[in-house]
């Protein structure tokens, strides 16, 4: 073993020691100042782990929750209650529930099947559905439960073992991109002094690498062996929420250590660019932050469904007065006149007619007539609707537009209950990474030494280009250079046909092959090279063939190291003193090695905004080379140094515009005497202990990045997902607004801004945060209370301000875009300030919040849900937006990438963003329309069926009987009536998928819910009040007391009920297919079917034994069919009470037609194709005022190009002019 | 399309390859492009159809009125001429309709004004009588209607058992309060003969009632004064006194069949008969009522009516007004949509209606 572990200890030394990279100890002290330490063991911080002694934690008190993650709602014991519970607590349901149990008493004016079976219908539908949801996610938990991860399993031997099966207590190791089982005691890693990545997107949605480092006391457990004999005990908080903070101590090797958030390795977080580590389990299953930190998903309900409830109040009312007025009626009649009806036997009541006990014979009357009228409340509305929004949902799954073919993934709607909301969505809430981008950097464009390379274009150049050219006609300025740039940048993607790099998307044939060795400025391009490959803190990982991946710890670091390979200057090896390049400096492929002596690293921060590296190359000159923001190197440059100042100033800009990450690089020569002073200052200051320690480090860094030299600038593009751009300006132009919310840090939000065209150069920024002196004063004081309210008024003034500036400019075209901080965030959303917070972003046209934790997005959300009761739609695909999802109206989750909590947890889930232009354009818009329709429809059919009930009862002494066999009134719903109404909530059109695309204005009206507005119901409601008084009326009258055929016989219950039910089963069919505007064979089928199949069942039910079908015994064939006057009157009722509709449908549409009227006749007349000029024309009008998108964007630089052209000329007229006067 | 390139460049390579692969299927009706037809309701047709249903609807309309003018009619409201005048009252009109001793026969004496060609229906209309009553509809038993011995009959109650354990048949509160006037009709001294086959359903006779015998029917038939109640006619042979000793079956008793399809209305007439002969206009028909149903006690009247048929059926001109109503608004919504649109002319598909060019002319 001796020699074995001191080869171990030698291959160790070899790696090199990440921490001293980083020059400002990587490490913070965990515990900030002023902090109480809270005596462990105390409340709240009791619990104790025994480190590799699992089985300690088998008996109480020291029995923790096991690693077991369920995140279902039921189990098989519990499933039935509380799914029962679940359905019973709607109003409806519940109202459903007794007039069921009801029907089993004598009190039912009908059988009781009839009430019975659609209740286990719409129960047993919904009561499924919730199953299935929960057996999905039983599925994902056993997935995620059945994960393997090696576990200590004693005498340093590690097995694998299931997730759900690791326990408090056990030592875990594990590997590089391994997912984190448990939230651990982070021990040790394969680098020597213990630090290790974390990757956390799944957390909190930052992209960067985070680095934990471990206590210095278990840095030698690094290997298997190690743990036979460990022991350990954590005391430490007990399970909570929070992820940023930890308090604990370690007891090992009988020294108390103290523990905090560095060392603590939370769950679902990712281990990167690290070969392994070792933990201890201390927290498992829902004791972990994580799962702390989930919430049980909500129930969402669509707006139309909630307003919906409102009708059925409604409706509930209307109902009760009815039965209500109809048991007066009837007491009145039973106490005065119940003893006159001798052929009722008044001498033997029964309870329910009973004059003498009329208090409760009118109770029971006022039972009947509420189970009666239950017509008016459609319990088949609740199953129609289920179904129509299953096959909706089945349509969305089947587009075949929304299917992302590299994937292979379909859209998917994973709750069918909010289709109809898709149409009404008025803020879109997207999640940056991942969602908007790829998450992918792409080294795209340089400017060295003043000269632009590159030739690549953007989403959004592209998407400009594309409409430029589309637009091109009858626009002077087509000629301008930038237009000329976007089409040639048009033909580069022509061109790409190389295979493609990963983070390098670079075309220029001026700098590619070693061109660059025969540019004029050769010597400042290989500098700027240089400066890529070795200004940085990447880990180089060389394969046998000589192929060099990175590990970077942001991914555009990574795209520069592999820029500079692509260059020919190859980052191969780093030690721990050294950076070694190969350089390619001929296109032979001859290359030399150079080692490159790292002497310094000024480590990149937030506040710095640059690093810097002092390397000493093989002739022993020292460089310092520094790459940073613009801003932080120009004020940095040597006057020599400014050569190209002006020229790079204008291609940042240009970069910039284009939504290209920028840096600026330059370099310094020293000397090796100033060095030494300096390096002497700087040891100092690293070596000071203190507060005063980090402000001596930045005045060092700062004292030696000076006088620099610039050389060029860099261009990485966060690659948005494709047509990111075009989507977000049809989704514009549709009238949406979108904010972005984002973990990543601000200029990274910035740029994505202006790559989505959600940012432009002409709109003025409102940048809220606590980045500004006096907050950073105040900050050092250590007075948490003053400090907190320095920040508040700091935020309020930068609110109010913001408030002030968009008002004066209130009148005018500028454009505002609001910029925020999560820090900034944190306070703006504070009670007090949220509302002005609001009110500022909703003035803005675009919002980007960055640096925003998972709870603030759910709370912006929640903001703007609830400020302005408007739908809101969040997007997102990580753990991070999960919170956000579930707090919108609708959640969106993108499946096209890994980890799918985002998906699980949304309402729908697409694999691009780019199909949420479908998703909402098209399938919301028809979703909206046609439940609104239908649901109309609905009211409208049950009030008309229900009156015709009421009506009848006047007639009929108010004693529930009704005018139609009992199985008429039960397929009523179900079979004559059902089917139009199910191919109209699924097929029905207004206009096209095409022309909702073309026209995306057509689309305000879901937000602005034309459709479902109460105006709307009311006239429908009215209609079916005229229709059922027409209905009974004319037909009572028509049959009255008289022979009603040639035959002589006269009219009976059966002759009045079946010819009732015969018109209204006309009336409300045509009623359908007049609201219909898109007929398809399954339309035809379904209106005339149900038609026909009435008059089927009329016959078939008529020929069946009489016991059974009693009234309707033959009554067709028999009765009615030969009788004329059945027929006449089936014509003129059913077509007198669809006239009122008739008529004020077709004047709307000829004197106040709407959008779509007026499209469906274009389309009708072919004047689309005749005349595609004025379609065209209409096509670019048919858009939403939009700020954002690049179509505004586009609008905007032609107005300049123009104020610019018009200047010029006015100038040349006016220099003209004076000319001429001199 | 160069612009496109991008997206769809990765997109080839991937299709051959898988196999289970879950992309959708591509069809007409999975991507909801069924060829279909959307009608569109242009001026033209708006103005067709009106016209169309004012042309049609008007003549149906003039041919209903004539029809039911056509019908005549003789209608005799007796509850009140055939008690004697002395009972002012509905009470003591009941009292003496109940009384078994008093003769309730009474004479009536109508002139037919205009030709009735045969088959002439007679009927009896009843007044303010509820046989939509709930309690009275569901009094019934259809099965022992049919064979006689229904096990169930618990929707008969009261009229369920005699004397406790005697099953009536029929049973039910519909058969026992059975109408039981009769009307005996000559015309100028003619006896007339009113047929009483075929006046009910025929499917009723064969299906719904059986060859089932009376039995314990009715219960408590008029008794004497002291006797509260009063039901309708007897199918007992021992106590009736229209059909004296003849045992009637089920099915073969058609004014219990007609009696048992309840009305729905309050008002109502049921065929009694018919007079398969012309009734010459201007003759007189002299008519003996045995007024023994009780409508007093609940004031409801009672006549007989004589009518003959057209090919709707009785008198009522409602069918017509109702056809030529509707015809005419039709046609009246015609000439006002074809005004209005004279004076508001809009061009089909004209884009000035458009919303965003609406905003713009707005501005």
């Amino acid at each position: 073993m001796g020699p074995q572990r001191a080869r171990q200890k030698e291959k160790k030394k070899r790696k090199i020691r990440l921490s001293k990279l980083y020059t400002f100890a990587c490490v913070r002290p965990t515990l900030e100042e002023g902090d109480i330490i809270t005596p462990l063991g105390g409340p709240g911080f009791s619990r104790v782990v025994f480190c590799n002694e699992p089985e300690r934690h088998r008996i109480k008190p020291f029995k923790y929750r096991s690693n077991y993650v369920s995140t279902t709602k039921y189990n098989f014991a519990t499933f039935l209650p509380k799914a029962l519970f679940e359905q019973f607590r709607r109003v409806a349901n519940l109202y459903f529930l007794f007039t069921a149990g009801l029907s089993l008493t004598p009190l039912t004016p009908f059988t009781p099947g009839s009430l019975i079976a659609p209740l286990l219908f719409v129960v047993g539908v919904s009561m499924l559905k919730e199953a299935i949801e929960d057996w999905r996610r039983f599925l994902q938990d056993r997935e995620v439960n059945s994960r393997k991860v090696k576990v200590h399993s004693g005498y340093g031997n590690f097995e694998e073992r299931e997730w759900q099966n690791v326990r408090v207590g056990d030592v875990v190791r594990i590997e590089k991109d391994q997912f984190f089982p448990a939230d651990l005691l982070f021990l040790s890693s394969g680098y020597p002094d213990g630090v290790c990545y974390v990757e956390t997107m799944n957390l909190d949605g930052e992209t960067n690498l985070k680095l934990k480092k471990t206590d210095e006391s278990t840095l030698n457990l690094d290997g298997d062996e190690e743990f036979q004999g460990f022991k350990g005990e954590v005391r430490c908080e007990d399970p909570n929420a929070n992820l940023y903070s930890f308090i604990g101590n370690l007891v090992y090797d009988n020294l108390v250590h103290s523990l905090g958030p560095q060392q603590i390795l939370l769950r679902d977080s990712k281990l990167r660019n690290t070969p392994f580590i070792y933990g201890v389990v201390i927290f498992s299953g829902h004791d972990t932050k994580v799962m702390q930190n989930a919430t049980d998903p909500p129930s969402k309900r669509s707006r139309i469904e909630r307003k919906m409830d409102k009708i059925i109040y409604l409706l509930f009312s209307v109902l009760v007065t009815l039965a209500l007025i109809g048991a007066i009626v009837f007491g009145i009649r039973t106490k005065f006149h119940m003893e006159d009806w001798w052929y009722l036997r008044p001498d033997e009541p029964s309870p329910y007619f009973d004059p003498n006990q009329l208090h409760l014979a009118v109770f029971l009357q006022f039972v009947t007539a509420l189970i009666m009228y239950g017509y008016l409340i459609p319990i088949s509305l609740y199953v129609s609707i289920e179904i129509v929004k299953v096959l909706q949902a089945m349509f969305i799954n089947q587009d075949t537009h929304m299917y992302y073919e590299e994937l292979d993934k379909p859209a998917s709607a994973r709750t069918s209950n909010l289709n109809e909301e898709l149409g009404q969505v008025d803020t879109i809430l997207s999640d940056k990474t991942g969602t908007l981008t790829c998450n992918q950097m792409e080294f795209l464009k340089c400017s060295i030494a003043g000269v632009s390379y590159g030739i690549g274009v953007t989403e959004v150049e592209r998407a400009t280009a594309k409409r430029l050219q589309k637009s091109i006609a009858g626009i002077d300025v087509f000629h301008s250079n930038e237009t000329d740039a976007f089409l040639t940048g048009e033909t580069g993607v022509e061109m790409m046909e190389k295979p493609h790099i990963k983070g390098f998307n670079f075309k220029d044939d001026r700098l590619m092959n070693w061109n660059w060795l025969s540019q004029p400025q050769s010597a400042i391009i290989g500098m700027f090279f240089r400066i890529l490959a070795i200004c940085q803190t990447a880990i180089p990982e060389e394969d046998h063939m000589g192929n060099v991946q990175y590990e970077a710890e942001s991914p555009d670091e990574g795209a520069f190291v592999v820029a500079a390979r692509e260059f020919g200057f190859k980052f191969f090896k780093r030690t721990q003193t050294s950076v070694f390049l190969r350089e390619t400096l001929d296109p032979t492929g001859k290359y030399v090695e150079r080692e490159y002596k790292l002497l310094n690293l000024l480590e990149f921060n937030s506040t710095r905004k640059r690093m810097s590296v002092v390397m000493k190359d093989e002739n022993e000159q020292i460089f310092l080379f520094c790459k940073g923001a613009d801003s932080v190197i120009f004020e940095r440059l040597s006057k020599a140094g400014r050569e190209y100042e002006e020229a790079t100033k204008v291609h940042l800009a240009k970069y910039g515009d284009a939504g290209l990450r920028t840096l600026a690089l330059a370099y310094r020569k020293l000397d090796e005497a100033a060095y030494a002073d300096w390096n002497d200052l700087f040891i100092k200051a690293k070596t000071t202990i203190g507060p005063d320690r980090e402000l001596k480090l930045d005045e060092a860094a700062d004292s030696i990045e000076r006088e620099l030299i610039l050389v060029g600038a860099t261009a990485v593009e966060d690659k948005l997902q494709s047509g990111v751009p075009e989507c977000i300006d049809k989704l514009a132009l549709a009238g949406l607004k979108i904010w972005v919310l984002t973990g990543d840090k601000m200029e990274t939000a910035i740029n994505i801004g202006f790559a989505c065209s959600l940012l432009r150069q002409d709109m003025k920024q409102i940048i809220v945060s606590l980045d500004n002196p006096e907050v950073t004063a105040a900050g050092d004081l250590n007075n948490k209370e003053a400090f907190l309210k320095v920040c508040k008024e700091s935020i309020l003034e930068q609110l109010t301000r913001g408030h002030q500036e968009v008002s004066v400019d209130a009148g005018s075209d500028a454009v505002y875009a609001l910029v925020i901080d999560g820090k900034a965030l944190g306070y703006a959303l504070e009670d007090d300030m949220k509302e002005k917070f609001l009110q500022l972003a909703i003035r803005c046209a675009s919002v980007i919040c960055c640096r925003v934790s998972p709870k603030q997005k759910a709370l912006v959300t929640r903001l703007v849900k609830e400020g302005k009761g408007r739908t809101t739609l969040a997007v997102g695909d990580g753990a991070n937006d999960v919170g956000m999802i579930q707090e919108a109206d609708i959640g969106v989750g993108i499946s096209g990438v890994e980890g799918m909590q985002a998906v699980m947890a949304s309402d729908f889930a697409i694999a691009q963003f780019r199909f949420l232009e479908r998703l909402l354009i098209v399938h919301g818009h028809w979703c909206y329309k046609r439940i609104s329709t239908m649901v109309c429809y609905f009211f409208y059919k049950n009030i008309m069926f229900g009156l015709t009930l009421f009506y009848f009862q006047a007639y009929s002494n108010f004693t529930g009987q009704t005018l139609y066999n009992d199985w008429f009134m039960s397929l009523f719903n179900v079979f004559f009536t059902s089917l139009p109404v199910l191919a109209l909530g699924v097929f029905e059109q207004d206009v096209s998928a095409d022309i909702c695309l073309e026209f995306p204005t057509i689309y305000q009206q879901g937000p602005k819910n034309m459709f479902f507005s109460w105006a709307r119901i009311e006239r429908w409601i009215a209609n079916g009040v005229s229709s059922s008084i027409i209905v009974f009326f004319l037909t009572v009258n028509i049959f009255q007391h008289h022979a009603f055929r040639e035959s002589g016989e006269t009219a009976g219950f059966e002759v009045l009920g079946a010819t009732m039910y015969t018109v209204i089963i006309w009336a409300v069919n045509c009623q359908i297919a007049l609201a219909t505007s898109y007929f398809t064979w399954i339309q035809h089928v379904t209106i005339w079917g149900s038609i026909s199949l009435w008059y089927i069942f009329l016959m078939i039910y008529g020929v069946i034994n009489p016991v059974i079908s009693s009234t309707a015994y033959m009554v067709f064939i028999e009765t009615l069919a030969p009788s004329p006057i059945f027929w006449l009157t089936t014509l003129v009722v059913g077509l007198a009470c669809n006239l009122p509709y008739f008529v004020l449908s077709v004047f709307q549409r000829q004197f106040w037609p709407m959008d779509h009227h007026i499209i469906q006749e274009i389309k009708y007349l072919k004047r689309d194709t005749e005349d595609p000029e004025m379609w065209a024309k209409e096509m670019k009008k048919a858009v939403e005022k939009a700020k954002i998108g690049f179509t505004a964007r586009f609008e905007a630089t032609i107005k300049q190009v123009r104020s610019k052209v018009h200047r010029r000329q006015t100038n040349k007229k006016h220099s003209h002019d004076s000319h001429e006067l001199q | 399309m160069p612009s496109q390139g991008a997206s769809t460049s990765g997109v080839n390579n991937g299709t051959s390859t898988r196999k289970d692969s879950k992309r959708p299927k591509s069809s007409a009706f999975t991507q909801q492009e069924l060829p279909a037809c959307k009608p569109l309701l242009t001026p033209k047709w708006v103005i067709t159809i009106f016209m169309l249903i004012g042309v049609v609807f008007i003549p149906i309309g003039v041919a209903a009125l004539f029809a039911s003018r056509n019908v005549v009619e003789i209608i005799d409201e007796y509850q009140t001429v055939c008690v004697p005048g002395r009972y002012t009252t509905n009470g003591e009109r009941e009292q003496f309709i109940q009384d078994v001793n008093q003769d309730k026969h009474c004479n009536r004496t109508l002139t037919v004004s205009k030709l009735m060609k045969g088959p002439v229906y007679v009927y009896y209309q009843l007044d303010n009588f509820y046989q939509n009553h709930r309690r009275y509809v569901k009094s019934r038993s259809d099965k022992q209607l049919l064979d006689g011995n229904a096990t169930d009959t618990s929707a008969c109650k009261p009229e369920q058992y005699l004397s406790g354990d005697l099953a009536i048949v029929p049973c039910g509160l519909i058969a026992w309060s059975l109408f039981n006037d009769t009307y005996n009709i000559s015309a100028d001294g003619q006896q007339v003969t009113i047929n009483k086959k075929g006046i009910s359903w025929k499917s009723d006779r064969e299906h719904k009632f059986g060859n089932v015998r009376p039995q314990y029917f009715p219960n408590n038939l008029p008794r004497d004064l002291n006797g509260s109640l009063i039901g309708g006619a007897s199918l007992d042979p021992n106590t009736t006194v229209s059909k004296p000793f003849i045992v009637i079956l089920l099915n073969e008793d058609e004014d219990l069949i007609v009696w048992m399809r309840t009305a729905a209305l309050p008002t109502f007439r049921k065929l009694y008969g018919k007079i398969e002969q012309d009734l010459a206009a201007g003759s007189t028909l002299s008519i003996t009522i045995n007024n023994v149903y009780n409508t007093y006690s609940f004031g409801g009247k009672k006549k007989l009516v004589l009518s003959t048929t057209s090919w709707l059926g009785g008198k009522n001109d409602f069918l017509g007004v109702a056809y030529i109503t509707v015809g005419s608004l039709c046609v009246f919504l015609a000439l006002l949509f074809f005004l209005v649109h004279w004076r508001y002319p809009r061009r089909l598909g004209d884009t000035k209606y458009l919303s965003w060019n609406q905003h713009a002319s707005a501005n």
